[in-house]
């Protein structure tokens, strides 16, 4: 807080708020996260087997096809209005995957198109999606000085 | 002192009211005046639908009070958006002074109860007392893109989309007549009439998490009712019910207990507005908040049973969060207000 009143905050009554907090269904969460997670994953690698036999793909390039997909699928579903109630309930499941993060991207896409396709649009693209870009590659390169001393 | 006492008793001659699907699905459903089919009101963007919904919610307060735009001579509106852009854009569609005030979701207590000072004084006759607010654009504002996938936590509440207006005017000789030619019902004499005001002090009990709007209004609600009951002298008994805006559950929870410490039982008359809104159903879990949240339950349903005189004495207390995303990105704490009036059958 700022002002005179800086200390004021009342710890009992912050206990006491606290003390309604429902307690975290560690469980249900959980295997929530895995189901919808496992799919996603299944889904994966329903599409990397079909491109591997019709067609001439193989390796690093079946990944990227694959990705390629996911995130279309992430995407479409972001636009279809789906996405947003499969986050809800699967919570992580469907944050982690690489649809999560398409949906991260297309959300505020959609959302600022209002405010034009520059300054809205292109703009708060990133809003969500910035800081995992920019500590994601911070994250790669310390991992990369570390690997390179060893 | 920082209750007020209006003498001269004006009256809520008429209200306005419009709410969005979910909204109407609830119990204010049977009583505003139109139900959207969809939330965005035939415009391109949210924050369009919504002045749109403010503007339909004061010209239809006018048209429900029997009088014409030029009648007006006060528009005293708010609302939840930064710079109050959907009220003062709404007041653009009218030929009325405009006073632009903002407590967040406490705007409507707070309209209504310098709507009411002012016509008291005698300085203006007639004046209209109006808020909105709007799940999707204040969605962005405050917190994530629509489509974003996230989970919202247990203590959130949901946004009400939805706008109120209240039609204050004086009560003497001259308008009562008037209005008797146009329409019996609508008699000024015969309307609730606005007797107190509490204007709340600003208070902070350290409250961070923004999900948590309801513990953090709570102490304001309880410091701004227990003056009241204390500087009228009256008790909760001698209300009929004891209206709060958007606590939701949780807040109002603590709400009876933050008044319970302090020796005053409000449980049996309190209402919160937030909490009946909605028949909670998908995600909005403690219950609705926002301008527009005790702006159409009380002048939807709650005004309706006054004029019926179901209930005949009101303490009407919305409650405010006066944060802003920047505020709370820095750290800060959730400062709230309270302001309070007496709605009563006379």
């Amino acid at each position: 807080m700022t002002g005179k009143n800086k200390k004021n905050q009342n710890e009992n009554y912050i206990r006491y708020v606290h003390s309604f907090d429902p307690p975290t269904q560690h469980f249900k969460n959980c295997f929530r996260a895995f189901l919808v997670g496992g799919l996603i994953c299944c889904v994966g690698q329903f599409f990397r087997v079909i491109l591997e036999q019709t067609t001439s793909l193989s390796g690093d390039e079946l990944a990227s096809a694959v990705s390629v997909l996911l995130i279309f699928m992430g995407t479409l579903l972001t636009g279809l209005g789906v996405y947003d109630r499969i986050g809800r309930n699967a919570g992580a499941g469907s944050i982690v995957p690489i649809t999560g993060f398409a949906n991260s991207v297309s959300s505020p896409a959609i959302e600022f198109k209002t405010e034009g396709l520059v300054y809205g649009l292109a703009a708060k693209m990133f809003v969500v999606a910035g800081p995992i870009i920019v500590y994601g590659v911070l994250a790669g390169a310390a991992v990369g000085v570390v690997y390179l001393f060893l | 002192m920082q209750t007020i006492r209006f003498k001269n008793m004006p009256k809520i001659v008429a209200t306005g009211t419009i709410a969005g699907p979910k909204e109407c699905a609830g119990v204010v459903g049977k009583y505003v005046d139109k139900t959207l089919s969809d939330d965005t009101f035939g415009e391109s963007t949210y924050e369009k639908a919504e002045c749109k919904m403010l503007s339909y919610a004061i010209s239809q307060t006018i048209e429900n009070a029997g009088k014409r735009e030029t009648d007006v001579d006060l528009l005293v509106s708010g609302d939840l958006l930064n710079q109050i852009i959907s009220a003062s854009f709404a007041a653009r569609d009218f030929e009325t002074p405009f006073l632009g005030v903002y407590s967040a979701c406490s705007t409507m207590t707070e309209s209504m109860a310098v709507a009411a000072a002012l016509v008291n004084a005698g300085y203006y006759k007639n004046v209209v007392a109006a808020t909105g607010s709007h799940f999707a654009s204040a969605e962005r504002q405050y917190r994530y893109p629509l489509e974003l996938g996230n989970t919202r936590p247990p203590q959130s509440q949901w946004t009400v989309t939805g706008a109120g207006g209240a039609f204050i005017t004086s009560a003497n000789e001259e308008n009562r007549v008037k209005n008797t030619q146009k329409n019996a019902e609508k008699d000024a004499e015969n309307a609730p009439a606005i007797t107190f005001a509490t204007f709340g002090r600003v208070v902070d009990f350290g409250i961070t998490d923004v999900n948590n709007m309801g513990a953090a209004m709570a102490p304001a609600a309880a410091h701004t009712i227990l003056t009241h009951l204390r500087e009228t002298g009256r008790s909760v008994s001698d209300y009929d019910l004891i209206l709060t805006g958007d606590l939701g559950a949780l807040g109002s929870r603590i709400l009876k207990d933050l008044t319970w410490e302090k020796g005053v039982d409000i449980q049996p008359n309190h209402v919160d507005c937030g909490e009946i809104v909605y028949n909670v159903l998908e995600d909005e879990f403690q219950g609705g908040s926002g301008a527009g949240c005790s702006a159409v339950v009380f002048n939807a349903y709650i005004y309706q049973k006054l004029q019926k005189r179901e209930i005949n004495r009101v303490l009407f207390a919305a409650t405010g969060a006066l944060l802003s995303t920047v505020s709370s990105a820095q750290g800060e704490s959730i400062p709230c207000i309270c302001h309070a009036i007496s709605i009563e059958n006379v």
